[in-house]
Protein backbone atom coordinates (compact mmCIF):
# COMPACT_ATOMS: atom_id res chain seq x y z
CA UNK A 1 0.00 0.00 0.00
CA UNK A 2 1.26 3.53 -1.14
CA UNK A 3 -0.35 6.24 1.50
CA UNK A 4 -0.49 8.85 -1.34
CA UNK A 5 -2.11 6.49 -4.19
CA UNK A 6 -4.11 5.39 -1.01
CA UNK A 7 -5.73 9.11 -0.61
CA UNK A 8 -5.73 10.30 -3.94
CA UNK A 9 -8.20 7.14 -4.73
CA UNK A 10 -10.26 8.09 -1.80
CA UNK A 11 -10.66 11.66 -2.78
CA UNK A 12 -11.54 10.17 -6.31
CA UNK A 13 -13.96 8.03 -4.58
CA UNK A 14 -15.70 10.84 -2.67
CA UNK A 15 -15.67 13.47 -5.51
CA UNK A 16 -17.83 10.57 -7.72
CA UNK A 17 -20.30 10.72 -4.73
CA UNK A 18 -20.54 14.45 -5.01
CA UNK A 19 -21.02 14.47 -8.24
CA UNK A 20 -24.14 12.79 -7.90
CA UNK A 21 -26.50 14.42 -5.51
CA UNK A 22 -29.54 12.50 -5.48
CA UNK A 23 -28.02 10.12 -3.76
CA UNK A 24 -26.14 12.11 -1.13
CA UNK A 25 -30.20 13.37 -0.61
CA UNK A 26 -31.25 9.71 -0.69
CA UNK A 27 -27.94 8.73 1.80
CA UNK A 28 -29.33 11.79 4.58
CA UNK A 29 -33.08 11.61 3.70
CA UNK A 30 -33.97 7.76 3.53
CA UNK A 31 -32.81 7.68 7.54
CA UNK A 32 -34.78 9.87 8.51
CA UNK A 33 -37.67 8.92 7.02
CA UNK A 34 -37.94 5.57 8.19
CA UNK A 35 -36.73 6.51 11.47
CA UNK A 36 -40.28 8.60 11.51
CA UNK A 37 -42.20 5.78 10.66
CA UNK A 38 -41.12 3.63 13.50
CA UNK A 39 -41.63 6.36 15.86
CA UNK A 40 -45.01 6.67 15.45
CA UNK A 41 -45.51 2.83 14.74
CA UNK A 42 -44.45 2.55 18.57
CA UNK A 43 -45.19 5.96 19.86
CA UNK A 44 -48.25 4.44 21.47
CA UNK A 45 -47.14 1.39 22.60
CA UNK A 46 -46.30 0.94 26.30
CA UNK A 47 -42.75 0.09 27.62
CA UNK A 48 -42.24 -2.17 30.67
CA UNK A 49 -41.38 -0.53 34.03
CA UNK A 50 -37.41 -0.48 33.61
CA UNK A 51 -37.08 -1.33 30.58
CA UNK A 52 -36.48 0.82 27.24
CA UNK A 53 -39.46 1.90 25.36
CA UNK A 54 -39.94 -0.13 22.31
CA UNK A 55 -38.68 2.84 20.07
CA UNK A 56 -35.48 3.50 22.07
CA UNK A 57 -35.02 -0.50 21.74
CA UNK A 58 -35.77 -0.70 17.59
CA UNK A 59 -34.17 2.61 16.65
CA UNK A 60 -30.77 2.12 18.17
CA UNK A 61 -30.26 -1.10 16.23
CA UNK A 62 -31.62 0.57 13.47
CA UNK A 63 -28.98 3.48 13.44
CA UNK A 64 -26.63 0.38 12.97
CA UNK A 65 -28.69 -1.06 10.01
CA UNK A 66 -28.84 2.16 7.62
CA UNK A 67 -25.08 2.16 7.13
CA UNK A 68 -25.22 -1.57 7.07
CA UNK A 69 -27.39 -1.90 4.52
CA UNK A 70 -26.93 1.04 1.99
CA UNK A 71 -22.95 0.90 2.03
CA UNK A 72 -23.19 -2.72 0.90
CA UNK A 73 -25.67 -2.00 -1.87
CA UNK A 74 -23.50 1.26 -2.58
CA UNK A 75 -20.24 -0.66 -2.59
CA UNK A 76 -21.22 -3.69 -4.82
CA UNK A 77 -22.27 -1.23 -7.45
CA UNK A 78 -19.51 0.64 -7.39
CA UNK A 79 -17.08 -2.24 -7.39
CA UNK A 80 -18.94 -4.02 -10.38
CA UNK A 81 -19.27 -0.43 -12.51
CA UNK A 82 -15.33 -0.63 -11.80
CA UNK A 83 -15.74 -4.38 -13.25
CA UNK A 84 -17.45 -3.69 -16.28
CA UNK A 85 -16.47 0.14 -17.05
CA UNK A 86 -12.65 -1.13 -17.90
CA UNK A 87 -11.47 1.16 -15.24
CA UNK A 88 -10.37 -1.64 -13.02
CA UNK A 89 -8.50 -3.46 -15.77
CA UNK A 90 -6.36 -0.12 -16.05
CA UNK A 91 -6.45 0.95 -12.65
CA UNK A 92 -4.64 -3.10 -12.18
CA UNK A 93 -2.14 -2.00 -14.70
CA UNK A 94 -0.62 1.60 -12.78
CA UNK A 95 1.52 1.52 -9.90
CA UNK A 96 -2.05 1.75 -7.87
CA UNK A 97 -1.51 -1.44 -5.09
CA UNK A 98 -4.61 -3.98 -4.86
CA UNK A 99 -5.03 -2.90 -1.11
CA UNK A 100 -5.25 0.57 -2.00
CA UNK A 101 -8.28 0.10 -4.13
CA UNK A 102 -10.20 -1.37 -1.56
CA UNK A 103 -8.93 0.63 1.33
CA UNK A 104 -9.61 2.93 -0.19
CA UNK A 105 -13.47 2.25 -1.17
CA UNK A 106 -13.66 1.17 2.94
CA UNK A 107 -12.41 4.47 3.78
CA UNK A 108 -14.16 6.73 1.77
CA UNK A 109 -18.15 4.79 1.81
CA UNK A 110 -16.89 4.25 5.61
CA UNK A 111 -16.71 8.06 5.84
CA UNK A 112 -19.96 8.46 4.08
CA UNK A 113 -21.52 6.01 6.34
CA UNK A 114 -20.41 7.70 9.53
CA UNK A 115 -22.23 11.08 8.00
CA UNK A 116 -25.04 9.11 7.29
CA UNK A 117 -24.86 7.64 10.98
CA UNK A 118 -24.22 11.19 12.65
CA UNK A 119 -27.26 12.74 10.68
CA UNK A 120 -29.48 9.87 12.13
CA UNK A 121 -28.25 9.89 15.60
CA UNK A 122 -28.84 13.58 15.54
CA UNK A 123 -32.44 13.18 14.74
CA UNK A 124 -33.22 9.90 16.91
CA UNK A 125 -31.71 11.79 19.91
CA UNK A 126 -33.03 15.42 19.26
CA UNK A 127 -36.49 15.00 17.09
CA UNK A 128 -37.66 11.85 18.42
CA UNK A 129 -36.42 11.71 21.96
CA UNK A 130 -34.26 8.34 21.99
CA UNK A 131 -32.43 7.31 25.01
CA UNK A 132 -29.75 5.65 25.85
CA UNK A 133 -27.53 5.38 29.11
CA UNK A 134 -24.03 5.24 26.65
CA UNK A 135 -22.62 8.09 24.98
CA UNK A 136 -24.04 8.91 21.51
CA UNK A 137 -20.25 8.93 20.17
CA UNK A 138 -20.00 5.34 20.76
CA UNK A 139 -23.36 5.08 19.06
CA UNK A 140 -22.00 6.66 16.34
CA UNK A 141 -18.55 4.98 16.31
CA UNK A 142 -20.47 1.34 16.05
CA UNK A 143 -22.39 2.67 13.12
CA UNK A 144 -19.78 3.57 11.08
CA UNK A 145 -18.04 0.41 11.64
CA UNK A 146 -20.95 -0.92 10.54
CA UNK A 147 -20.28 0.94 7.52
CA UNK A 148 -16.96 -0.49 7.19
CA UNK A 149 -18.05 -3.81 7.58
CA UNK A 150 -20.47 -3.37 4.97
CA UNK A 151 -18.30 -1.55 2.68
CA UNK A 152 -15.75 -4.88 2.79
CA UNK A 153 -18.76 -7.79 2.15
CA UNK A 154 -19.30 -5.67 -0.74
CA UNK A 155 -15.77 -5.75 -2.17
CA UNK A 156 -16.01 -9.29 -1.51
CA UNK A 157 -19.12 -10.27 -3.24
CA UNK A 158 -18.67 -7.97 -5.84
CA UNK A 159 -16.22 -10.89 -6.85
CA UNK A 160 -18.96 -13.06 -7.11
CA UNK A 161 -21.14 -11.07 -9.66
CA UNK A 162 -20.47 -10.93 -12.92
CA UNK A 163 -23.87 -8.88 -13.82
CA UNK A 164 -25.97 -5.73 -11.82
CA UNK A 165 -28.83 -8.41 -11.41
CA UNK A 166 -26.34 -10.39 -9.45
CA UNK A 167 -25.33 -7.92 -7.70
CA UNK A 168 -27.86 -6.95 -5.67
CA UNK A 169 -29.06 -10.08 -5.04
CA UNK A 170 -26.56 -10.85 -2.46
CA UNK A 171 -28.54 -8.05 -0.89
CA UNK A 172 -30.91 -10.55 0.32
CA UNK A 173 -28.16 -13.27 0.74
CA UNK A 174 -25.84 -11.73 2.81
CA UNK A 175 -27.50 -9.38 4.26
CA UNK A 176 -31.42 -10.26 5.14
CA UNK A 177 -29.94 -13.43 7.37
CA UNK A 178 -27.79 -11.06 9.24
CA UNK A 179 -31.03 -8.50 10.25
CA UNK A 180 -33.09 -11.32 11.11
CA UNK A 181 -30.85 -13.59 13.12
CA UNK A 182 -29.03 -10.33 14.99
CA UNK A 183 -31.06 -10.28 18.28
CA UNK A 184 -34.36 -7.36 17.20
CA UNK A 185 -36.84 -9.67 16.21
CA UNK A 186 -36.20 -12.35 18.42
CA UNK A 187 -33.84 -12.31 21.84
CA UNK A 188 -30.96 -14.62 21.17
CA UNK A 189 -31.45 -16.94 24.09
CA UNK A 190 -34.71 -17.65 22.93
CA UNK A 191 -33.63 -18.99 19.56
CA UNK A 192 -33.32 -22.46 18.79
CA UNK A 193 -29.89 -23.73 18.88
CA UNK A 194 -28.72 -23.78 15.70
CA UNK A 195 -30.11 -20.44 14.79
CA UNK A 196 -28.01 -19.13 17.89
CA UNK A 197 -25.61 -21.12 16.07
CA UNK A 198 -25.47 -19.24 12.72
CA UNK A 199 -26.39 -16.18 13.78
CA UNK A 200 -23.02 -15.82 16.34
CA UNK A 201 -21.18 -16.85 12.86
CA UNK A 202 -22.56 -13.82 11.60
CA UNK A 203 -20.77 -10.57 12.00
CA UNK A 204 -24.16 -8.33 12.40
CA UNK A 205 -24.83 -9.88 15.72
CA UNK A 206 -22.13 -8.41 17.25
CA UNK A 207 -22.71 -5.12 16.33
CA UNK A 208 -25.74 -5.05 17.36
CA UNK A 209 -25.08 -6.26 20.88
CA UNK A 210 -22.33 -3.74 21.18
CA UNK A 211 -25.45 -1.17 20.45
CA UNK A 212 -27.46 -2.63 22.94
CA UNK A 213 -24.86 -2.19 25.89
CA UNK A 214 -24.38 1.34 24.86
CA UNK A 215 -28.31 1.63 25.29
CA UNK A 216 -28.25 -0.34 28.30
CA UNK A 217 -24.60 0.64 30.01
CA UNK A 218 -23.45 4.52 30.91
CA UNK A 219 -20.25 3.44 30.10
CA UNK A 220 -18.34 1.63 27.65
CA UNK A 221 -18.47 -2.29 29.03
CA UNK A 222 -15.75 -5.36 28.32
CA UNK A 223 -18.67 -7.05 25.97
CA UNK A 224 -19.31 -3.29 23.70
CA UNK A 225 -15.20 -3.24 23.13
CA UNK A 226 -14.98 -7.20 22.22
CA UNK A 227 -17.76 -6.77 20.26
CA UNK A 228 -16.33 -3.75 18.31
CA UNK A 229 -13.06 -6.10 18.09
CA UNK A 230 -14.98 -9.10 16.53
CA UNK A 231 -16.74 -6.32 14.29
CA UNK A 232 -13.57 -4.99 13.12
CA UNK A 233 -11.98 -8.07 12.68
CA UNK A 234 -14.64 -9.52 10.52
CA UNK A 235 -14.21 -6.38 8.28
CA UNK A 236 -10.32 -6.19 7.99
CA UNK A 237 -10.65 -10.21 7.30
CA UNK A 238 -13.59 -9.69 5.07
CA UNK A 239 -11.32 -6.71 2.80
CA UNK A 240 -7.94 -9.58 2.96
CA UNK A 241 -10.19 -11.86 1.47
CA UNK A 242 -11.70 -9.23 -1.26
CA UNK A 243 -7.67 -8.86 -2.06
CA UNK A 244 -7.05 -11.88 -2.90
CA UNK A 245 -10.06 -12.52 -5.52
CA UNK A 246 -8.93 -9.58 -7.29
CA UNK A 247 -6.61 -10.84 -9.72
CA UNK A 248 -4.75 -8.14 -12.10
CA UNK A 249 -4.44 -11.31 -14.80
CA UNK A 250 -7.87 -12.23 -16.05
CA UNK A 251 -8.88 -15.06 -19.00
CA UNK B 1 18.80 -0.46 -28.07
CA UNK B 2 16.81 -3.18 -26.94
CA UNK B 3 13.35 -3.59 -27.98
CA UNK B 4 10.32 -2.28 -25.87
CA UNK B 5 8.43 -5.44 -26.40
CA UNK B 6 9.80 -8.72 -27.11
CA UNK B 7 7.27 -11.82 -27.27
CA UNK B 8 7.88 -15.61 -27.97
CA UNK B 9 5.80 -18.01 -29.12
CA UNK B 10 2.57 -16.66 -27.21
CA UNK B 11 -0.28 -18.72 -26.71
CA UNK B 12 -3.98 -17.69 -25.36
CA UNK B 13 -6.78 -19.24 -24.98
CA UNK B 14 -9.98 -18.02 -23.96
CA UNK B 15 -13.25 -19.09 -23.40
CA UNK B 16 -11.90 -22.77 -24.67
CA UNK B 17 -11.07 -21.26 -27.98
CA UNK B 18 -7.24 -20.56 -29.29
CA UNK B 19 -7.04 -16.36 -29.74
CA UNK B 20 -3.52 -16.40 -30.08
CA UNK B 21 -1.35 -19.08 -31.61
CA UNK B 22 2.19 -18.78 -30.96
CA UNK B 23 2.72 -15.09 -31.90
CA UNK B 24 6.62 -14.11 -31.97
CA UNK B 25 7.02 -10.01 -32.36
CA UNK B 26 9.09 -7.23 -31.36
CA UNK B 27 7.93 -3.93 -30.93
CA UNK B 28 10.99 -1.32 -30.99
CA UNK B 29 11.46 2.29 -28.67
CA UNK B 30 11.12 5.26 -30.67
CA UNK B 31 8.78 4.21 -33.29
CA UNK B 32 5.06 3.96 -33.79
CA UNK B 33 3.96 0.06 -34.64
CA UNK B 34 0.66 -0.79 -36.37
CA UNK B 35 -1.48 -3.89 -35.03
CA UNK B 36 -3.48 -4.52 -37.51
CA UNK B 37 -5.97 -7.04 -38.22
CA UNK B 38 -10.17 -7.63 -38.56
CA UNK B 39 -12.20 -8.14 -35.64
CA UNK B 40 -11.88 -11.39 -33.99
CA UNK B 41 -8.25 -11.65 -34.73
CA UNK B 42 -6.99 -10.97 -31.08
CA UNK B 43 -5.40 -7.75 -31.43
CA UNK B 44 -6.97 -6.65 -27.81
CA UNK B 45 -5.72 -10.13 -26.25
CA UNK B 46 -2.31 -9.28 -27.77
CA UNK B 47 -2.53 -5.85 -25.78
CA UNK B 48 -3.89 -7.30 -22.47
CA UNK B 49 -1.03 -9.83 -22.75
CA UNK B 50 1.97 -6.58 -23.34
CA UNK B 51 0.32 -4.84 -20.54
CA UNK B 52 -0.09 -7.85 -18.02
CA UNK B 53 -3.62 -8.40 -17.64
CA UNK B 54 -3.85 -11.40 -19.18
CA UNK B 55 -3.73 -15.11 -18.64
CA UNK B 56 -1.44 -16.73 -20.79
CA UNK B 57 -1.45 -20.86 -21.67
CA UNK B 58 2.40 -20.67 -23.14
CA UNK B 59 5.27 -18.10 -24.25
CA UNK B 60 6.52 -15.23 -23.04
CA UNK B 61 6.00 -11.39 -22.84
CA UNK B 62 8.84 -9.20 -21.41
CA UNK B 63 8.52 -5.61 -22.10
CA UNK B 64 10.85 -3.06 -21.46
CA UNK B 65 13.40 -5.82 -20.28
CA UNK B 66 11.32 -7.09 -17.98
CA UNK B 67 8.55 -9.91 -17.55
CA UNK B 68 4.45 -8.40 -18.64
CA UNK B 69 2.70 -7.19 -15.46
CA UNK B 70 6.18 -6.90 -13.43
CA UNK B 71 5.57 -4.10 -11.26
CA UNK B 72 8.11 -2.28 -12.36
CA UNK B 73 6.64 -1.88 -15.33
CA UNK B 74 3.23 -0.23 -13.51
CA UNK B 75 4.71 3.45 -13.81
CA UNK B 76 6.40 2.63 -17.50
CA UNK B 77 3.66 1.49 -19.46
CA UNK B 78 0.15 3.72 -20.31
CA UNK B 79 -2.70 1.22 -21.62
CA UNK B 80 -5.66 2.73 -23.74
CA UNK B 81 -8.43 -0.08 -23.64
CA UNK B 82 -10.43 -0.30 -26.49
CA UNK B 83 -13.77 0.71 -24.55
CA UNK B 84 -13.26 3.83 -22.76
CA UNK B 85 -12.40 2.93 -19.27
CA UNK B 86 -13.22 6.64 -17.62
CA UNK B 87 -15.09 7.46 -15.09
CA UNK B 88 -18.38 8.70 -16.27
CA UNK B 89 -19.21 10.74 -12.85
CA UNK B 90 -16.22 12.62 -12.87
CA UNK B 91 -14.98 15.77 -15.23
CA UNK B 92 -12.50 15.06 -17.73
CA UNK B 93 -9.84 17.17 -15.34
CA UNK B 94 -10.29 15.05 -12.49
CA UNK B 95 -10.06 11.74 -14.30
CA UNK B 96 -6.91 12.51 -15.97
CA UNK B 97 -5.50 14.15 -12.65
CA UNK B 98 -6.40 11.12 -10.81
CA UNK B 99 -4.51 8.63 -13.42
CA UNK B 100 -2.00 11.52 -13.09
CA UNK B 101 -1.62 11.24 -9.64
CA UNK B 102 -1.19 6.97 -9.87
CA UNK B 103 1.53 7.83 -11.83
CA UNK B 104 2.97 10.39 -9.07
CA UNK B 105 2.54 13.46 -11.90
CA UNK B 106 0.97 16.62 -10.77
CA UNK B 107 -1.32 19.26 -12.97
CA UNK B 108 0.41 20.13 -15.22
CA UNK B 109 1.27 17.29 -16.80
CA UNK B 110 -2.40 16.36 -16.69
CA UNK B 111 -3.76 20.10 -18.23
CA UNK B 112 -1.10 18.43 -20.92
CA UNK B 113 -2.34 15.46 -21.86
CA UNK B 114 -6.08 17.12 -22.00
CA UNK B 115 -4.16 19.62 -24.38
CA UNK B 116 -2.78 16.89 -26.55
CA UNK B 117 -6.09 15.30 -26.91
CA UNK B 118 -8.07 18.23 -27.71
CA UNK B 119 -10.15 18.50 -24.54
CA UNK B 120 -8.64 21.35 -22.77
CA UNK B 121 -11.94 23.12 -23.15
CA UNK B 122 -13.90 20.01 -22.10
CA UNK B 123 -11.89 19.64 -19.03
CA UNK B 124 -14.74 20.78 -16.43
CA UNK B 125 -17.57 18.90 -17.67
CA UNK B 126 -18.37 15.85 -16.95
CA UNK B 127 -17.34 12.44 -18.59
CA UNK B 128 -20.96 11.44 -18.67
CA UNK B 129 -22.02 14.56 -20.90
CA UNK B 130 -19.30 14.03 -23.45
CA UNK B 131 -20.22 12.53 -26.82
CA UNK B 132 -18.56 8.92 -27.52
CA UNK B 133 -15.31 10.35 -30.00
CA UNK B 134 -14.51 13.06 -27.01
CA UNK B 135 -15.23 10.04 -24.11
CA UNK B 136 -12.42 8.40 -25.64
CA UNK B 137 -10.22 10.75 -26.22
CA UNK B 138 -10.32 11.43 -22.37
CA UNK B 139 -9.73 7.61 -21.67
CA UNK B 140 -6.40 8.76 -24.26
CA UNK B 141 -5.60 11.21 -21.77
CA UNK B 142 -5.30 9.04 -19.19
CA UNK B 143 -3.34 6.65 -21.02
CA UNK B 144 -0.89 9.77 -22.07
CA UNK B 145 -0.92 11.51 -19.26
CA UNK B 146 2.29 9.65 -17.06
CA UNK B 147 4.76 10.42 -19.91
CA UNK B 148 5.53 5.98 -19.94
CA UNK B 149 8.34 5.27 -22.15
CA UNK B 150 5.61 2.08 -23.60
CA UNK B 151 2.03 3.55 -24.87
CA UNK B 152 -0.10 0.67 -25.60
CA UNK B 153 -3.45 2.04 -27.67
CA UNK B 154 -6.16 -0.10 -28.49
CA UNK B 155 -7.94 1.97 -31.44
CA UNK B 156 -7.61 5.52 -30.36
CA UNK B 157 -8.92 6.86 -33.23
CA UNK B 158 -12.16 5.43 -33.38
CA UNK B 159 -14.74 8.16 -33.70
CA UNK B 160 -12.83 10.93 -34.37
CA UNK B 161 -12.97 13.64 -37.00
CA UNK B 162 -10.13 13.65 -39.67
CA UNK B 163 -8.46 16.56 -38.34
CA UNK B 164 -8.20 15.11 -34.69
CA UNK B 165 -7.51 11.92 -36.11
CA UNK B 166 -4.13 13.69 -37.62
CA UNK B 167 -3.57 15.77 -34.97
CA UNK B 168 -3.35 12.47 -33.08
CA UNK B 169 -1.10 10.69 -35.36
CA UNK B 170 1.10 13.62 -35.59
CA UNK B 171 1.04 13.74 -31.43
CA UNK B 172 1.55 9.63 -31.57
CA UNK B 173 5.00 10.80 -33.93
CA UNK B 174 6.05 13.70 -31.66
CA UNK B 175 6.19 11.17 -28.45
CA UNK B 176 7.82 8.46 -30.86
CA UNK B 177 10.84 10.99 -31.44
CA UNK B 178 10.98 11.51 -28.48
CA UNK B 179 11.95 7.70 -27.12
CA UNK B 180 8.61 6.31 -26.55
CA UNK B 181 7.71 3.07 -27.87
CA UNK B 182 3.94 2.93 -29.20
CA UNK B 183 1.89 0.28 -29.89
CA UNK B 184 -1.46 1.06 -31.52
CA UNK B 185 -4.55 -1.42 -33.33
CA UNK B 186 -6.61 -0.36 -35.53
CA UNK B 187 -8.51 -2.35 -38.30
CA UNK B 188 -8.89 1.29 -40.13
CA UNK B 189 -5.99 0.63 -43.39
CA UNK B 190 -5.61 4.01 -44.32
CA UNK B 191 -4.25 4.54 -40.58
CA UNK B 192 -1.56 1.41 -41.38
CA UNK B 193 0.29 3.89 -43.75
CA UNK B 194 0.84 6.33 -40.65
CA UNK B 195 3.20 3.92 -38.75
CA UNK B 196 6.73 2.78 -38.68
CA UNK B 197 6.31 -0.37 -38.61
CA UNK B 198 3.23 -3.42 -39.12
CA UNK B 199 2.23 -6.62 -37.42
CA UNK B 200 -0.56 -8.00 -38.95
CA UNK B 201 -2.60 -10.35 -36.97
CA UNK B 202 -5.41 -12.91 -38.35
CA UNK B 203 -7.34 -15.83 -36.08
CA UNK B 204 -4.71 -15.77 -33.49
CA UNK B 205 -1.39 -15.59 -36.23
CA UNK B 206 0.89 -12.63 -37.09
CA UNK B 207 0.97 -12.95 -41.18
CA UNK B 208 3.07 -9.96 -41.21
CA UNK B 209 5.88 -7.77 -39.38
CA UNK B 210 7.29 -5.07 -41.14
CA UNK B 211 7.43 -1.71 -42.59
CA UNK B 212 4.01 -0.66 -44.72
CA UNK B 213 7.11 0.04 -47.66
CA UNK B 214 7.80 -3.91 -47.15
CA UNK B 215 4.79 -5.22 -47.15
CA UNK B 216 3.70 -3.03 -49.72
CA UNK B 217 6.42 -4.36 -51.96
CA UNK B 218 6.06 -7.97 -50.27
CA UNK B 219 2.41 -7.56 -51.54
CA UNK B 220 3.53 -6.61 -55.11
CA UNK B 221 1.25 -4.00 -54.74
CA UNK B 222 0.95 -0.19 -53.78
CA UNK B 223 -2.35 0.10 -52.34
CA UNK B 224 -1.51 -1.64 -48.57
CA UNK B 225 -5.18 -2.82 -48.18
CA UNK B 226 -4.93 -5.11 -51.53
CA UNK B 227 -1.48 -5.85 -50.05
CA UNK B 228 -2.83 -7.33 -46.32
CA UNK B 229 -5.74 -9.06 -48.85
CA UNK B 230 -2.81 -10.68 -50.78
CA UNK B 231 -0.92 -11.57 -47.98
CA UNK B 232 -4.02 -13.45 -46.34
CA UNK B 233 -4.63 -15.08 -49.41
CA UNK B 234 -0.89 -16.01 -49.82
CA UNK B 235 -0.89 -17.77 -46.44
CA UNK B 236 -3.75 -19.80 -46.37
CA UNK B 237 -2.34 -21.03 -50.19
CA UNK B 238 0.43 -21.85 -48.16
CA UNK B 239 2.17 -19.37 -50.23
CA UNK B 240 5.46 -17.88 -50.03
CA UNK B 241 4.12 -14.20 -50.23
CA UNK B 242 3.10 -14.37 -46.56
CA UNK B 243 6.48 -15.74 -45.44
CA UNK B 244 8.71 -13.51 -47.15
CA UNK B 245 6.96 -10.78 -44.85
CA UNK B 246 7.14 -12.67 -41.76
CA UNK B 247 11.04 -13.02 -42.55
CA UNK B 248 11.58 -9.67 -44.04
Amino acid sequence: MNPRILAVTVARILRQLRHDRRTIALLVAVPTVLLTLVYYMYVDQPAAPGQPSAFDRIALVMLGFFPFIVMFLVTSIAMLRERTTGTLERLLTTPLAKTDLLFGYGIAFGLAGAVQATIAAAVAYWVFGMHTAGSSGLVIMIAALNAVLAVALGLLCSAFARTEFQAVQFMPVVVAPQLLLCGLFVPRDQMAGWLQAISDALPLTYAVEALQEVGAHAEPTGTMWRDVGIVAGAAVLALVLAAATLRRRSG
Amino acid sequence: MEDAIVVRGLVVDRGGRRVLDGIDATVPRGSVTGLLGPSGSGKTTLMRAIVGVQVITGGTVTVLGAPAGSAQLRHRVGYLTQAPSVYADLTVRENVRYFAALQGRGRAEADRAMTDVGLASAAGQLVGTLSGGQRSRASLACALVGEPELIVLDEPTVGQDPVLRADLWARFHELANAGTALLVSSHVMDEAARCDRLLLIREGRLIADDTPAAVRAAAGVDDLDEAFLRLIRAGEAGGPAGSAAGEA
